[in-house]
């Protein structure tokens, strides 16, 4: 059974040393085994995806359409549903009311994680952008110390472009980071070790797939 | 206990030798030169400790030729620290000793720390 998605949890962050005697600063994600519950067909939905279910979720907390599809498939209950495409001819092995662990990492170098980021709430374009800010605290300036300047010209175009960089909410939106090495695997504790950082807080629920661009 | 503490313990150095801000040490580094490996020694006064579980680091002064100070920082617990010998234990009032880097000569000397027997 290939790769083809998963979900977890995020631990944090810390630095270990790899065979050759490197340091290399990882994220732990937990990764405890998801069920299957539903495998999404061509004939009948029209393309090749596999339904994991994360976490466990009190029968009282979830709605009664939720409680049945779960039902069908034989799944106690989920804190998160998400779907994952898996290429046509690769669907055997996949069966709802299985389950797949981290085993299925095996040999896989990069992976791409997608999660909530920390949301900073309102931030001004100083935050959000890494503008400058005003250059100079003298020299007469007043009331501009974390301003963004000019925000277009005058009459031509006589508008603002699209996507001009302004203040606004700041984080707390889905992120994802692509080709994330791998560092190691441990199916005894349900642990995956990839280099560098990932978006959200700890504990935040975090979704892998193959790497798109490797 | 924390599943990030139980990972980073199995990184730790199994043994490390008990040594202080002031001590003299002799550091057995591993280098890589092309593909071959060496050992080199690098013997100086430890001015400062950082403790951060696998990130623990300390700091390695020494006067080269000419006067020039030499500060290398070592990962306290990386496998290239072979071993760390302590050659003289000193006593200082500090636990970071950044002001020997202001100092020469005499003015820069560590009086030894006697330990007291109990």
């Amino acid at each position: 059974m290939a790769f083809h998605g998963m979900i977890g949890r995020k631990l944090g962050m810390t630095q270990i040393f790899t065979d050759e005697g490197n340091a290399v600063a990882v994220t732990v994600l937990e990764m405890q085994p998801n069920a299957i519950s539903q495998v999404r067909t061509e004939e009948v939905d029209g393309y090749n995806a596999i339904q994991l279910a994360f976490g466990s979720r009190k029968e009282k907390n979830l709605t009664k359409p939720v409680i049945g599809h779960l039902k069908k498939a034989g799944v106690a209950g989920a804190q998160r549903l998400r779907e994952f495409r898996v290429p046509a001819g690769e669907l055997e092995g996949y069966k709802a009311g299985g389950s797949i662990g981290v085993d299925v990492l095996e040999g896989v170098d990069h992976i791409d994680v997608a999660a909530t980021s920390k949301g900073h709430g309102f931030t001004g374009v100083v935050v959000r952008h890494n503008f400058a800010g005003c250059n100079t605290m003298t020299h007469g300036t007043h009331e501009a110390f974390r301003h963004g300047g000019s925000i277009g010209m005058g009459t031509f175009p006589g508008r603002v472009f699209k996507g001009k960089k302004m203040a606004g909410q700041m984080g707390n939106k889905r992120v994802t980071v692509q080709s994330l090495k791998i560092i190691r695997i441990d199916t005894e504790r349900n642990l995956v070790l990839v280099r560098g950082g990932v978006p959200g807080a700890r504990n935040a629920v975090v979704e892998i797939r193959p790497a798109v661009k490797k | 206990m924390n599943v990030i503490d139980q990972l980073e313990k199995e990184y730790l150095r199994a043994e490390t030798p008990t040594f202080r801000a002031g001590d003299t040490l002799i550091v057995h580094a591993k280098i890589r030169e092309g593909t071959k490996e060496r050992v080199q020694l690098f013997e100086g006064i430890c001015i400062a400790r950082h403790n951060g579980g696998t990130g623990s680091t300390f700091t390695v002064r020494k006067m080269a030729a000419d006067g020039v100070g030499v500060e290398r920082v070592f990962p306290l617990h990386s496998p290239r620290v072979e071993k760390i010998e302590v050659k003289r234990l000193g006593r200082v009032r500090r636990a970071k000793l950044y002001y020997l880097r202001e100092l020469r000569g005499r003015k820069a000397r560590i009086s030894e720390r006697i330990m007291s027997k109990k």
